[in-house]
């Protein structure tokens, strides 16, 4: 298949065009075993309900957490899924490098006339992110109906979706280039993707405020949602930071890309065949 | 003794990946600390939430991050490998063996097991009680039961993923099967959320079924709580027999239907 990419992508020159042609080949790969491939949005679907069963037991019990009532916790808790999904399906193969460098696959890919980023980006391209995709709407749409909109919350909220889908996409790349080193250490990017997913579900003031102020300034995951979503919810931060951090998602954005374009070069650039 | 055997090298081959076993510390870790800042906050909510207090609620997040790997909630370990092998036909090397195919495998797990406690059990247990207030067993007996409910866990959990696994004999293709296999294990073990908080039928219902006993079941033996220690070992026992029990029968099933197509 990877022969018949290169053949048919060779006269494109848009690197957006060869990601959806090859994206496309493997959404067409899997209609072959229909059955398969609807089980799997299916599974998806009951993974992502059980997650909000946990969430709703969880709230069952208590009506605020950290000061927060459910619905601002869901809007939270929506943003930041929406973000992890979008950037999982666009780039999460992104998490098996380690398995190309190991394997040599990342060999023919240096030799086909498509950006690598591309290419080790669309492998694999799978849908069964859309059933979390869906669930995190769902919940983000029920506790958008509790804020008060104006003009500019919606353009935060617009630049937020954006924002936090690059910056996930960020953290997948970045992290993962680890790889290019030690091969065998995927999980280690887990801590930072999903578990950066996990730790925006809450509010930041469950944590201490050396965490929080450790997530503006040094890994912007605070910026994937609890910032702008303070914006939306119009509350002052309770850690008493500066507010125009609440605009500030979109540059947060832009340099954690802009790292993990960094990474990703110098980890291609150091990268030697492993020569099997 | 031939079991003993496949464990010890079972044990001896993970503990190959190295780089795969640090970065996997480090990510429970980080996850056990989110947790254990969640629980607080739920726990200064309601502090007798469940029946436990906030240091028994921390507990539960470092113990269940210290089972995770161990019990192998999320699948892996020697099923995939059996997984793997009935997609590509090797299963048929298996069945010649002169030994019992799901005693193996089995074997092989807990060696597994062993090597995940000793490291994914132990290292972020550390962090644990570096950062936090972790409540310790109460008496002795607590702490024996404890030890002793950890490989009958491993089993029980090995019990349902060879199962899943041999979805793959008729399916060819087990993916499927396991994620959702992963994702019932992690809901109604425990680790997502103790089952103590769950509510009414839905509580009554995730502490009958066999996933209690992966994480919920041992975490209470540590904290003195829940059923006795008698009751609970009996529990997992039980479990464990009637599952090992249910992989027998499916195995001589598929076994049938692997020599009608000649592989």
């Amino acid at each position: 298949m990877a022969e018949q990419i290169a053949g048919r992508a060779a006269p494109l020159t848009d690197p957006v065009r060869h990601y959806l042609d090859i994206a496309g080949l493997w959404v067409r790969a899997a209609w072959v075993y229909p059955a398969s491939f609807l089980m799997l949005i299916v599974g998806s679907m009951v993974i992502s309900g059980l997650d909000f069963v946990g969430l709703w037991i969880m709230f069952s019990t208590i009506d605020t957490l950290g000061g927060f009532g459910l619905a601002e916790i869901a809007l939270l808790y929506g943003a930041s899924g929406i973000g992890i999904g979008v950037a999982d399906t666009l780039i999460g193969s992104v998490e098996r490098i380690g398995v190309y460098v190991r394997t040599g696959r990342l060999d023919q890919m240096l030799t086909k006339p498509v950006p690598l980023l591309v290419q080790v980006c669309a492998d694999q391209f799978t849908l069964r992110r859309l059933g979390r995709i869906t669930q995190a709407s769902v919940v983000f749409a029920w506790a958008a109906a509790y804020v008060d909109w104006t003009p500019s919350r919606v353009a935060v909220a617009v630049l937020m979706a954006i924002s936090s889908t690059v910056i996930f996409f960020g953290l997948f790349v970045g992290f993962s280039c680890i790889q290019f080193w030690t091969t065998d250490s995927a999980e280690f990017a887990n801590a930072f993707t999903y578990g950066g997913n996990t730790i925006t579900q809450y509010p930041m003031t469950i944590f201490p405020r050396e965490l929080t102020v450790s997530l503006t300034f040094v890994l912007p995951i605070a910026f994937v949602n609890w910032y702008p979503c303070l914006y939306l919810l119009g509350r002052d931060d309770p850690f008493g930071l500066p507010g125009w951090l609440q605009f500030c998602s979109p540059v947060a954005a832009a340099v954690t890309l802009g790292a993990a374009l960094l990474a990703w070069r110098t980890g291609v650039r150091h990268y030697t065949s492993t020569g099997s | 003794m031939i079991y003993l055997a496949v464990a010890t090298r079972t044990f001896r081959r993970y503990s190959t990946y190295r780089g795969a076993t640090l970065a996997g510390a480090f990510t429970n870790s980080v996850f056990g600390v989110i947790y254990s800042f969640a629980y607080l906050a739920l726990w200064e909510q309601r502090p007798d939430a469940g029946g436990y207090d906030a240091v028994d609620a921390v507990t539960f997040v470092w113990l269940g991050q210290a089972l995770l790997m161990t019990v192998a909630l999320w699948g892996g370990g020697t099923t995939d490998d059996l997984a793997e092998r009935i997609r590509t036909g090797d299963i048929a090397v298996d069945l010649y063996r002169p030994v019992n195919l799901v005693g193996w495998y089995l074997a092989g797990d807990l060696g597994r097991a062993a090597y995940h406690l000793a490291t994914r059990g132990l290292a972020p247990t550390l962090v644990g009680l570096a950062l936090f207030d972790i409540a310790m067993p109460d008496s002795l007996a607590n702490a024996l039961a404890f030890a002793l409910s950890i490989p009958l866990a491993v089993t029980v959990s090995f019990a349902l993923r060879f199962l899943t696994s041999c979805t793959a004999f008729w399916l060819l293709d087990a993916s499927g099967p396991r994620v959702l296999s992963g994702t019932l294990a992690i809901f109604f073990s425990g680790l997502m959320l103790p089952l103590v908080l769950f509510p009414g039928w839905l509580g009554e219902l995730a502490h009958a079924l066999p996933w209690a006993a992966m994480v919920q079941v041992p975490n209470d033996l540590w904290l003195g709580q829940g059923r006795s220690p008698l009751g609970a070992l009996a529990f997992q026992a039980g479990w464990a027999a009637v599952l090992l029990g249910c992989c027998a029968v499916t195995l001589q099933a598929a076994t049938r239907k692997v020599v009608v197509q000649g592989g």
